[in-house]
């Protein structure tokens, strides 16, 4: 029938020309987008521990077994304290190094006497991260103190899943993605006492190399935080307007 | 500066010494800490604008460590992934329309499911990739990476020629369900026709929600995620086992009934180049093949309704073709009363809502939420214009979603008055995985196969021939 047949040329020319296009704007803005990834590098999710309020949830509702968020340590910060509120609980009636009396449920503070010097003990509070499964009860302790434990996501634990189920449970969106170069965000204060270090070690580096590449690294480290910091600051004062 | 030094120098070294008094402290920990705070505050402050004149101890021989996180990884697997899906698709497309074979098509899912399910953790995901896609299209300052994007437009090109075959045996979400789909019943049509909506209006919410920022829903309620990684939420779990358990009498549900991104592969599976066919010749019509797929995807052959319907069958699709604005103007107005309900995924708007109930009496508790805000000091009419301005927002964004739902009922209820003349049994294009189940039921596959002879000029099955329906009065 050729009636039949001429319909059925045209119907498929139809189909032909629909899927072209279909086919064209699919690669088409496929190949848009993938352009734009050079406008920034590969998002991590990383917390920030500014806003964290230690409230539990890395420790709950990570899709990992054992959270890929876990506990570190400013050290420049710590060590002077001979009872550490990060380390044993709060209130307990008598305190000793007992392990009824440690803040940490898994034990991963390790804690080793390292020097005392004029009458002042120091100490080094190690966290053993195989243990430590994010909980945030010693940085809730440690907060009163100076802040010094603070919660970070481990990026070879992290999944990086798209839709990061800490994110959605934390109080105080603590949580965001982050360039891949930054991986960590150090807490203000942190950051801060790090420079400083960084400063005093090139100071009194002379010619010690090594000791000057150490001193590099540092302040590298903590220049990177500044830089970040910064720039979201004024992304954060770009968008205000436009979203009121 | 000297002087800065030195006041710093003599905080840091009081806070010192008073914490060193560790059995006054033991004693009183409580009020202890409570004196510290203000001390630390003032401590705090004063750091913060002498940065670099604290004193950081010195030691005999002890090196202070520095800890840091790892950093992240981003090596060769993504390319590995994407050079993996590109040959999955072409391989399962091979299998569904040149080489025919069920055994293959099965092969090739256990093996995306063991890899791209269990090994990578379901993260290899065109479902997810929409929301990511969504976002960097309205999103000028987030950065896709081209291996999501790539991820996201593969499965749409290979639909676009070859039919659904990533959901026949690439998709791991797909392939679990496959593998459990042994007990097949047939769903009513209209149960099936409806909750077929489903998918429309789940795709419309996740570009939603990802255009504005606010969360990626489709990963959020992944059911087989955390089965795949063997770990995860539990109410997660909980759905994954139930959709498994139903899976084994109702064929794919997640693929039917709720995969947004199904939605957009059966739109485009519609103008699908090449599509898997029953026969792999000419269809006897015999009907074998009907009850064989348990996904309700095999359209039996219709004619045009005799002339006395006509008439009527061209008022409903008139009718239906007016109804389309009505429905769509309908669901506006229902999208902008769900404004409201809509925009409480934003965490500021139920932050403001939480403290507006608290300092009204209406609930005792305060929440993590509520307590951290209150501590940061921020002023709540900032938080209150924030979350006024979310939800106006979402007033338009929810005469869109009900506009959008309106528009798919009307194209639904109109594709549903069209009467198509079908002479074969054929593949609903739209709604068919290329699972192949059906191949085998064919008697012209066994035919094809050499098993049988020729059997399509032996057997006259079809009882009720088209031209008898033709006839009647």
């Amino acid at each position: 029938m050729p009636l039949e047949e001429k319909q059925q040329d045209r119907r498929e020319f139809i189909t032909d020309a629909v899927r072209t296009t279909g086919v064209v704007a699919v690669v088409g803005s496929g190949g848009f987008l993938a352009g734009r990834r050079t406008e920034g590098e590969p998002m991590v999710w990383q917390l920030d521990p500014d806003k964290c309020t230690a409230c539990g949830n890395c420790a709950t509702y990570c899709v990992l077994d054992v959270s890929a968020v876990k506990c570190f340590n400013a050290f420049d910060m710590c060590g002077f304290c001979d009872i550490c509120t990060g380390y044993f609980e709060m209130d307990y009636k008598s305190l000793d190094t007992a392990a009824e009396n440690q803040a940490c449920p898994t034990g991963a503070i390790l804690r080793e006497f390292v020097e005392e010097k004029s009458g002042q003990r120091y100490y080094e509070y190690t966290i053993d991260e195989p243990l430590c499964i994010g909980c945030g009860k010693c940085v809730e302790g440690c907060a009163l103190m100076n802040g010094s434990l603070y919660l970070q996501v481990e990026h070879d634990r992290c999944l990086d899943c798209n839709e990061c189920a800490i994110a959605t449970a934390c109080p105080t969106e603590a949580f965001y993605r982050v360039p891949a170069s930054q991986a960590e965000i150090l807490k203000r204060r942190a950051a801060t006492v790090l420079n400083a270090r960084g400063k005093q070690m090139e100071r009194v580096a002379g010619d010690d190399e090594s000791k000057r590449r150490e001193a590099d690294a540092l302040l590298a480290r903590t220049a990177k935080q500044r830089d970040w910091r910064e720039k979201q600051a004024l992304e954060d004062a770009n968008r205000r307007p436009s979203d009121g | 500066m000297v002087s800065a030094r030195c006041s710093v120098g003599a905080i840091v070294s009081g806070w010192h010494r008073v914490r060193s008094g560790g059995q006054a402290f033991a004693a009183a920990p409580r009020s202890f800490s409570v004196l510290l705070i203000p001390f630390a505050c003032l401590a705090f402050a004063t750091m913060a604008n002498a940065a670099d004149v604290i004193p950081v101890p010195e030691f005999t021989d002890h090196e202070v460590p520095i800890s840091m996180p790892a950093a992240g990884d981003h090596s060769g697997w993504e390319w590995l992934n994407v050079g993996l899906l590109v040959v999955a698709l072409s391989l399962a497309s091979y299998f569904a329309l040149v080489n025919r074979s069920r055994r293959g098509l099965f092969l090739l899912a256990v093996a995306s499911l063991a890899w791209f399910g269990f090994i990578r953790g379901g993260c290899i995901c065109p479902i997810g990739a929409t929301q990511n896609v969504t976002l960097a299209i309205f999103d000028g300052t987030y950065a896709i990476p081209w291996t999501v994007v790539a991820i996201f437009v593969l499965p749409l090109v290979y639909t676009l020629f070859f039919g659904r075959t990533f959901c026949s045996s690439v998709c791991p979400l797909g392939a679990i369900q496959e593998i459990v789909a042994v007990r097949p019943v047939r769903v009513p049509s209209w149960v099936d026709h409806t909750l077929g909506l489903v998918p429309y209006l789940y795709l419309g919410l996740a570009v939603l929600y990802a255009a504005t920022g606010t969360a990626f829903i489709i990963c959020r309620y992944d059911p087989f995620v955390s089965m795949f990684r063997l770990s995860g939420n539990v109410n997660m779990l909980v759905f994954g086992g139930a959709l498994l358990v139903l899976g084994v009498f109702v064929g794919r549900p997640y693929c039917r009934y709720l995969c947004p991104y199904g939605a957009i592969l059966g739109v485009l599976s519609k103008g699908s180049k090449w599509h898997a066919k029953i026969a792999p010749e000419k269809c006897i019509t015999c009907h074998l093949c009907e009850n064989s797929c348990p996904y309700g995807a095999i359209s039996a052959p219709s004619s045009p309704p005799p002339k006395s319907e006509r008439a009527a069958a061209r008022r409903q699709l008139a009718q239906m073709i007016v109804l389309a604005p009505v429905l769509i103007l309908l669901g506006l107005f229902v999208g902008r009363l769900l404004a409201t309900p809509l925009s409480k995924l934003d965490p500021d708007v139920r932050l403001a809502e939480r403290i507006i109930l608290e300092d009204s009496g209406d609930v005792e508790d305060t929440t993590d939420a509520s307590d951290a805000f209150r501590n940061t000091g921020q002023p709540k009419a900032e938080l209150f214009a924030s979350a006024l301005s979310i939800q106006q927002r979402f007033k338009t964004l929810g005469m869109l979603i009900g506009g959008w739902f309106g528009f798919v009922i009307a194209v639904k209820l109109i594709s549903l008055s069209l009467k198509r003349k079908r002479t074969d049994y054929q593949p609903d294009p739209s709604r068919c995985v290329s699972c192949a189940r059906c191949y085998w039921y064919c008697p012209g596959e066994q035919v094809r196969l050499g098993i049988i002879g020729d059997v399509s000029e032996l057997v006259e099955l079809n009882v009720e021939k088209p031209t008898a329906l033709e006839t009647t009065p």
